[in-house]
């Protein structure tokens, strides 16, 4: 525990001593300020819930989290100091969770600061608390789904780019599974069973629970399962390194 | 008799196919590292061919050979960063493949290159390298100060690593090795890239800590084989081909080197690239 500790300090502190962690809080912010306010026409519906702020996290840690986590592997990789690292004694489980949680802690952060989108509705009007909660927690589960795909694709490379865009695009694949539109194409030729079943591999299915209020064990068991199968195949690919 | 004879003169040592039994000492307690037929494939290639070498405590081993004749690779067996394809590798008597934390706890490893975290600062990498190693508290800043010291860095202890010269650099990464005084050191080139100054100081520090410790380095410099070694071991193309102490190889050593390690320009051309 301790080593995990040492590993996530090192790690967070590497985020904050480059520049990577602001310009990420910032971008961040200023997105999620866009979507939610001018093309979520937050104060346009008239109601006081956070349904257009959350609404659009899926598209927006599509971009975002593969950038704070495609480091994570493919720069020990390039600068050498995996052979450090991995000579230590510690099992490489270690290693894994002491950078994931590194990561997701800087990204509980920055979700964190949105804190005044949550202020702002409850000034206005008289949100449901427990619904801002519950989305907030999803949104975090949904960082943590994407956060473990970058791991993985972080560790199959040296080069960050590539890193980048493979979980680019496994992200966006997780999403597109139980997207509307994608969905809407499928009732052609597929049978509703089918569908379904390629839904229930979408974040986009798990997360709406959360932003109604409802904490769904399978959709918490859907958020932990993808971290843990992605976390395991890092180690599988850093053993065959 | 299968001997492989090392050069054609009477001086040479010979070395017996499998295990040489001639120049170990006679001891009967275990050698700190062992490592017995050690095979490793990188796809159709073999880089390391069946090497076997022990180093006990109080001994230090220069790893002789030319670019790219399977140092490295050795070495990355021994500390446990490569599985080998073949053979067995133990330290301290844990056998590094099936109790890897027991057997890296022993090893102080110096990575080619001195490879370090390039954003963090010099104390900042020691301690974590300090916490890595399962130090805290009292111990941990004894550790650090201690390493610091003889690696001659306390002026740069504030300094991020991206900022120093390569000397620095270097010290720093071999600071990191040394920092939980281990018993086993693996030290990949650790003289290169460092200025005669710096070089002579590294050397009498390996010499220093060769009293106490089993050390392992590796060099294609031949002088540091006579300022610090109780033993060499030549290896080419992932095979030993000559050991002894630096007497025994027969002098002057660069001429022995260059006798029975084939030279990459050389004359003799392997049939691999004929055919």
């Amino acid at each position: 525990m301790k080593q995990i500790w040492a590993i996530a300090k090192r790690e967070l502190g590497s985020y904050f001593t480059s520049p990577v962690a602001y310009v990420f809080l910032v971008i961040f912010l200023l997105l999620t300020g866009f979507f939610t306010f001018t093309a979520g026409q937050f104060f346009e519906r008239g109601e006081a819930s956070l349904g257009a702020f959350f609404a659009w996290h899926p598209w927006l840690y599509l971009v975002l989290v593969p950038a704070v986590g495609m480091r994570l592997w493919a720069e020990e990789r390039r600068s050498g100091t995996l052979e450090l690292l991995m000579t230590m004694p510690i099992t490489p489980w270690q290693a894994i969770a002491g950078k994931f949680l590194a990561s997701w802690i800087f990204l509980a952060v920055a979700l964190a600061l949105t804190f005044p989108v949550a202020v702002t509705a409850n000034l206005l009007g008289s949100p449901d608390n427990g619904m801002i909660f519950t989305g907030y927690l999803g949104s975090f589960l949904l960082a943590g789904a994407y956060l473990a795909v970058t791991c993985m694709t972080s560790a199959m490379t040296r080069n960050q780019v590539v890193a980048f865009i493979l979980s680019v695009v496994a992200c966006l694949f997780l999403i597109l599974a139980g997207f509307n539109p994608v969905t809407d194409l499928m009732v052609r030729w597929a049978s509703p069973a089918f569908i379904d079943t390629v839904a229930a591999f979408s974040v986009v299915t798990h997360f709406d629970g959360f932003q109604k209020g409802v904490i769904d064990t399978r959709d918490l068991f859907f958020f932990l399962s993808v971290i843990g199968f992605a976390l395991f195949a890092t180690s599988v690919i850093l053993r065959n390194r | 008799m299968e001997f492989e004879a090392c050069g054609g003169n009477s001086s040479f040592y010979l070395i017996p196919g499998r295990f040489s039994a001639i120049m170990r000492p006679r001891k009967t307690i275990q050698p700190m590292i062992k490592i017995e037929n050690l095979v490793k494939n990188f796809g159709a290639k073999r880089a390391v061919d069946g090497i076997s070498f022990s180093v006990e405590r109080g001994e230090v081993v220069g790893f002789l050979g030319p670019n790219g004749s399977g140092k490295s690779t050795t070495m990355r067996m021994i500390t446990g960063y490569y599985p080998p394809t073949a053979g067995k590798v133990s330290v301290g008597g844990y056998d590094v493949a099936e109790s890897p934390l027991e057997a890296k706890r022993l090893i102080g490893y110096l990575p080619e290159n001195a490879a370090a975290y390039p954003e963090m600062t010099v104390r900042g990498f020691l301690a974590f390298a300090a916490e890595l190693r399962g130090l805290s508290g009292d111990a941990k800043r004894k550790a650090l100060a201690r390493a610091v010291e003889r690696c001659f860095l306390a002026s740069v202890l504030h300094q991020s690593i991206d900022t120093l010269s390569k000397g620095y650099r270097h010290r720093t990464c071999l600071a990191q090795a040394l920092i939980h005084d281990p018993e086993v050191l693996v030290l990949d080139e650790p003289t290169e890239g460092l200025d005669p100054n710096q070089k002579h100081e590294v050397r009498n520090l390996i010499r220093e800590l060769g009293r106490s410790k089993a050390v392992v380095f590796s060099t294609h410099i031949l002088e540091e084989v006579d300022a610090a070694c109780t033993r060499a071991i030549i290896i080419d193309r992932g095979r030993i081909v000559a050991q002894g102490t630096p007497d025994e190889l027969g002098r002057p050593l660069d001429e022995v080197f260059r006798r029975i390690t084939i030279p990459d320009t050389g004359l003799a051309v392997p049939d691999a690239v004929k055919a």
